[in-house]
């Protein structure tokens, strides 16, 4: 029956012959583990397909609202944080194993004729690669992704001749970028690069076919085997060691999420994505009018001296351990760009930004409404008003509450649970909360650590609110206090506590003195509030 | 391999995001200005969370006070194919423009394709104040 069903199929489509002519195809008999590369590189892509069309089905297209879905993806969406992770981490090593492909070719020289028109549409798909990586950089639409494309379309503009136009097609006025910059990269990367892509993949594969993979010298004398089962098999175990360190990287690696995009936010520190690190440092080097050279005429030279491999190394097919020049350049290459990218690292200042994808409503209500949801708990309200149930009372996170202030005071205050627990300024902020409260604060409500609480309650206790400003409530005497985590470390915050003048010379903050496990409460408190 | 990828893919299509699909009650009306056994259209201000976007938006309600502290609110969608229906004062039914269903007072469908009962909206009465909650409740 079964057999019937693939005849018919065979019969009309010709599939089960082709899948045979695809799996038995003759290869040198010295093929091994040095040639799964490719098979793996083409998972990869599907890899990334896959995601990118999970994750564009949640996202929004536009800046702005682009940046508020990447953070809904992260933290309300069933498994959208591992689907992120996952494209983020399969997009570098799809990197890794396209650059581990090209190199493994070019070592053992397998572009030699006839596989120079297979080289090149090789360079292309690597370039590709690298254009997915630079276009998609900028989709999530924080101050990494901005501030990094910032510096991609400035580089552009150099080209010379080209520049402004390059600029324009960018969708850039030359120093900022904007709504038509973030469309064109979208377009890039889910409408042009994919279908360019797939297009080269079938035209490589199909040379890959045409030419055989290149035999060794030494594979002369050697019977020729099957594609089927022994490189397959190897290849399927390549794919599956990528995959399993993709997958541990995808749960085990953050992905973080800065704040959104902000261009006056002129103290961003912006750098590439790791592969193109050794770029970044290498344009170090060329100061003024040598700036060009650096940013478009030697990576053009490379381009193009990658792509004319081929045609400059016209010699006899040589066994791999003869081939010292390609060795010694291939390695050549590795310290270049191994040494680079080490100095651009060691050269990155340590960024203290926030991880917004981990920010909870409790860090973005005011501190009187977090110290009030300690007096809720401090009075046990919650004996009675269960939250999110109903209980001996009414669940009060349904609705905020209706009742008059006045009925509110007193009936807190009348409370049999803890009578006298609160001042009468706190019964009056309660009150007040229960009134108001919206949904952030509902959720704090619920889930605010108590170590938080206590530290607005300190905060309150101590009055910081008379001068600075906090998640929208307080005076403006001194500095907002929302990102001061992201400014300055934790000692620094903790000494300014006991000696202000000391750390801001024109401070007139006064001190204080807290005991040590309140200083630690506050410092934690202060420092979770995001900018 | 397959399972690796598809089965939190299939969760993340499948599974509902973790936004709280929990009620949250507005004040909708003073009970006053509703008359015992007349349908009234109501509209008030809710919050809707729509994905990553969280936004003020108008909402209608039908609004009928059953008896001095008894409120009933209908959604204001035919249960048929969702076509917004209206109150017929003269034949003393809520009847839909589109399919000609038509549903009693108390929600009951009269005649016409509309297999249900009109939807409501849970409500709460408190300080003679109407609080409309946001989860439609199909009958």
């Amino acid at each position: 029956m079964f057999r019937r069903l693939l005849d018919w199929l065979e019969d009309r489509t010709g599939i089960e012959g082709a899948v045979k002519h695809f799996l038995y195809e003759e290869i040198p008999a010295s093929s091994g583990w040095r040639q799964v590369f490719g098979s793996v590189a083409l998972f990869a892509f599907l890899v990334q397909a896959a995601t990118g069309i999970l994750l564009a089905l949640n996202y929004a297209p536009a800046p702005f609202a682009a940046y508020d879905s990447v953070r809904y993806i992260m933290t309300q969406v069933t498994a959208g944080r591992l689907m992120r992770a996952l494209h983020h981490w399969g997009a570098s090593l799809m990197i890794v194993v396209v650059v581990l492909h090209m190199i493994q070719t070019f070592v053992w020289g397998a572009y030699k004729k006839p596989r120079e028109a297979t080289w090149i549409a090789g360079v292309v798909l690597l370039l590709l690669t690298l254009a997915f990586g630079l276009s998609g950089y900028l989709l999530p639409w924080d101050n990494r992704a901005y501030w990094g494309t910032v510096v991609t379309t400035e580089i552009s503009a150099l080209a010379p001749g080209a520049g402004p136009l390059l600029v324009r097609l960018l969708g850039s006025d030359g120093t900022s970028i904007g709504a038509i910059t973030f469309t064109r990269f979208y377009v890039a990367h889910v409408q042009l690069l994919p279908p360019l892509t797939v297009l080269l993949i079938v035209l490589h594969v199909f040379l890959v076919r045409r030419h055989g993979v290149a035999p060794a010298p030494e594979d002369e004398n050697l019977p020729r085997k099957k594609f089927y089962p022994e490189q397959v098999a190897k290849d399927t175990i390549a794919i599956f060691g990528w995959f399993a360190v993709l997958m541990g990287m995808a749960i085990l690696a953050r992905v973080p999420l800065g704040h959104m995009a902000d261009p006056t936010d002129l103290s961003y520190v912006p750098r590439p994505e790791w592969y193109f690190l050794f770029l970044f440092q290498f344009l170090k080097w060329f100061e003024g009018p040598l700036e060009i050279v650096g940013a478009v005429i030697l990576p053009t030279l490379a381009i193009v001296a990658l792509i004319l491999v081929p045609f400059i190394d016209r010699g006899k097919m040589k066994t791999v351990r003869r081939r010292w020049g390609a060795i010694g350049l291939a390695s050549l290459a590795a310290i270049f760009w191994g040494g680079l990218t080490a100095r651009a690292v060691a050269t990155t200042p340590e960024s203290r930004e926030m991880d917004m994808s981990l920010v909870k409503p409790w860090q973005e209500i005011s501190a009187g409404n977090l110290a009030s949801i300690g007096f809720f708990r401090k009075a046990q309200c919650g004996a009675c008003h269960v939250l999110g149930k109903s209980g001996t009372g009414p669940d009060l996170t349904l609705a905020p509450s209706s009742r008059p202030a006045d009925w509110l005071e007193q009936h807190i205050k009348s409370n049999p649970k803890a009578p006298g627990t609160l001042t009468d300024e706190q019964v009056k902020m309660l009150a007040a909360f229960v009134a108001q409260r919206s949904a952030k604060s509902v959720d704090a409500w619920q889930n605010a650590p108590q170590n938080a609480v206590e530290g607005a309650r300190i905060y309150l206790a101590n009055d910081c609110g008379s001068c600075h400003k906090l998640n929208g409530v307080g005076d403006e005497l001194g500095p907002a206090l929302n990102g001061v985590g992201e400014r300055h470390d934790r000692s620094w915050i903790e000494q300014h506590f006991a000696d202000p003048p000391k750390y801001s010379p024109d401070s007139i903050m006064p001190a204080f003195q807290f005991r040590p496990d309140e200083l630690k409460r506050i410092t934690d408190y202060i420092m979770a509030i995001p900018r | 391999m397959g399972m690796a990828l598809a089965a939190p893919a299939a969760a993340y299509l499948l599974i509902a995001d973790d936004s709280k699909r929990r009620d949250n009650f507005v004040e909708a009306a003073s009970l006053t200005q509703l008359k015992i056994g007349k349908p009234q259209e109501v509209s008030f201000e809710r919050t809707r969370v729509d994905g990553w976007r969280s936004f003020q938006e108008k909402a209608i309600a039908w609004v009928v006070r059953t008896s001095e502290n008894n409120v009933v609110a209908y959604s204001p969608q035919c249960t048929h194919l969702g076509c917004a229906y209206h109150w017929e004062e003269s034949g003393n039914q809520f009847v839909c423009p589109c399919h000609g269903s038509r549903f009693s007072i108390d929600g009951k469908v009269l005649g016409g394709p509309a297999s249900r009962p009109l939807d409501r909206y849970p409500v709460q009465v408190e300080n003679s104040k109407l609080l409309i909650g946001s989860e439609i409740q199909k009958a």
